[in-house]
């Protein structure tokens, strides 16, 4: 019983791990870069919620909403300002600008709400679910994780395979010029992907500091990292690899710190990433690129 | 009032001149082809007229609308459509989803499923395999989806860059067919080609690009008797 209970734990830690890896996966699949800044917007999203439920008051879905708006707009800005004039630059440039963003979204955070960590007071409001005559005790913030990202994970295949908006993001990701030439606006759908990416993130920000209230400036950088590894895990670029990814990224680090090491949980993390990615380069989903000649 | 005019275009890949000034018009209902060696800036042109490179300097008027300051995914609608070199299509969607990609500026439901009863009539091999994935289909047929895409916005005129390249002898002969066709049904067609002798043989008019430069225009009948262009060209 203690190890499915640690599983399931493990699975929702991996549920907001891939919400994450889903930012990280459209992004990369469709402007092809990687935008290490993602963390530090859940990070800006938590504190957005802190800031409307929990100190202002308002309804926790509602100051959900709130910060996936504040972070649609944060994401929108900081591709137009710090990315976009890179769009034909070298991807190491687009790279260490994006760390630069990350840098500065947590200074300003530091600026803004000091160094002091925050206890973060959890907006989940969904009773514990008690299985096996209490033997198995769920918390609301793990159920609701889970089912959230599932929801989110299907909505947004469904975008994607159904909507005009989500084909021309495909058109984008396989080849730029090729949807210009079908009259798809290849900045337009950058900025759709880096609003719902950022959106996205700030779910996850709630999720996070709902599961884990503690919350700093520095809150995103460790969990943006591991979705970052769930995403390439997974397979960079693929959805349903950011979900399988995120998942199983999860499950590793609380089996590891349950059953091996505390402190060695992270390197069993990114050790396993190391043994996949010498197996299978492009992660377990990915695509590999054939160049038809 | 020609469909398509320019004037004077220059174009820098690079560091490189690939356009030195080049002129030249395209009527409505022509197939014009533009021929001319390997980098002598054929594909820098077309890439030029739908806005995938900037011009340097001149003009480019599509039904007297000037085109250089467009940006590229706003060109289609103003109907010109682009069949790419090396198709591109878009290999992991289905190709139903790639000619519906043709038609995404298009909002008139009802004539779009009309176009693609006729781009399925022309192409049936596409309606066979309207499900499947684009980047399994076969060299040719990969080419004819490239088309069938282009003729789903309803174009006034497709460019079309080297639409018979690598591709068997047979079918090469079924693409320069289909050009015939999409002109016969009204369609302008501006044709770079290193097929010379095929594009000269359905072509009404054509320019001879060399390093950047038109070096020969005139009707293709007459160009196809010239002694320099069969040496060049021709292989004559």
């Amino acid at each position: 019983m203690g190890f499915l209970s640690n599983l399931i734990n493990g699975i929702s830690l991996g549920s907001i791990y891939a919400v994450i890896a889903l930012g990280y996966t459209m992004v990369y699949g469709i402007a092809k870069m990687l935008n290490f800044a993602h963390g530090d917007v859940i990070m800006i999203g938590a504190y957005v919620v802190y800031l409307t439920s929990v100190k202002a008051g308002l309804p926790p879905v509602l100051a959900v909403v709130i910060a996936m708006v504040a972070c649609t707009i944060l994401g929108i800005t900081i591709e137009k300002v710090a990315y976009k004039p890179l769009r034909k630059a070298t991807s190491l440039a687009v790279l260490i600008t994006a760390i630069g963003v990350s840098y500065f979204l947590q200074n300003i955070a530091l600026v803004i709400f000091g160094a002091n960590p925050i206890n973060f007071t959890s907006v989940v409001n969904v009773p514990v679910i008690k299985l096996f005559d209490g033997q198995i005790v769920i918390s609301g913030e793990a159920s609701t994780a889970i089912v959230v990202s599932v929801v989110i994970v299907i909505a947004l295949s469904l975008f994607i395979k159904k909507t005009k908006s989500g084909k021309a993001m495909l058109a984008v990701s396989e080849d730029k010029g090729a949807a210009q030439l079908m009259g798809v606006n290849v900045n337009r759908t950058i900025s759709l992907t880096f609003a719902i990416g950022s959106a996205l993130a700030a779910i996850a920000g709630a999720l996070l500091c709902s599961a884990y209230p503690i919350l700093s400036n520095t809150t995103g950088a460790m969990p943006g990292i591991k979705a970052f590894v769930a995403a390439v895990f997974g397979g960079i670029g693929s959805i349903p690899g950011a979900m399988i990814g995120g998942i199983l990224i999860g499950v590793i680090e609380i089996l590891g710190k349950a059953y091996i090491s505390t402190q060695l949980a992270d390197a069993i993390v990114f050790g396993v990433l190391i043994l996949v990615l010498m197996f299978k380069p492009t992660g377990i989903l990915g695509k590999k690129i054939n160049e038809k000649v | 009032m020609a469909l398509l005019e320019i004037n004077d275009l220059c174009v820098n890949y690079g560091m490189i001149t690939a356009l030195k000034g080049i002129s030249f018009e395209v009527n409505e209902g022509e197939v014009i082809a533009l021929i001319g060696a390997n980098g002598a800036g054929k594909t820098t042109t077309l890439h030029a007229l739908t806005g995938l490179i900037p011009a340097k300097s001149g003009s480019i008027k599509l039904n007297g609308k000037e085109l250089t300051k467009v940006p590229a995914h706003k060109i289609v609608e103003m109907g010109m459509a682009h069949v790419p070199e090396g198709r591109r299509i878009f290999q992991h969607l289905s190709v139903l989803d790639n000619l519906k990609l043709g038609a995404y500026t298009r909002k008139d439901k009802a004539n779009i499923e009309k176009d693609m009863q006729m781009v399925y009539e022309r192409f049936p091999r596409l309606a066979e395999r309207k499900n499947q994935i684009a980047g399994t289909l076969s060299g040719g047929e990969q080419q004819m989806l490239a088309m069938g895409r282009a003729l789903m916005s309803n174009p006034k005129i497709i460019v079309m860059d080297e639409p018979s390249m690598g591709l068997s002898p047979i079918l090469v002969s079924e693409i320069f067919d289909i050009i015939t066709s999409i002109r016969k049904d009204g369609t302008t067609v501006l044709l770079v080609e290193q097929n010379a002798k095929k594009a000269l043989a359905i072509a009404d008019r054509a320019y001879v690009l060399e390093t950047g430069n038109i070096v020969l225009s005139g009707n293709a009948s007459d160009l196809i008797k010239d002694e320099s262009i069969k040496k060049a060209y021709l292989g004559e």
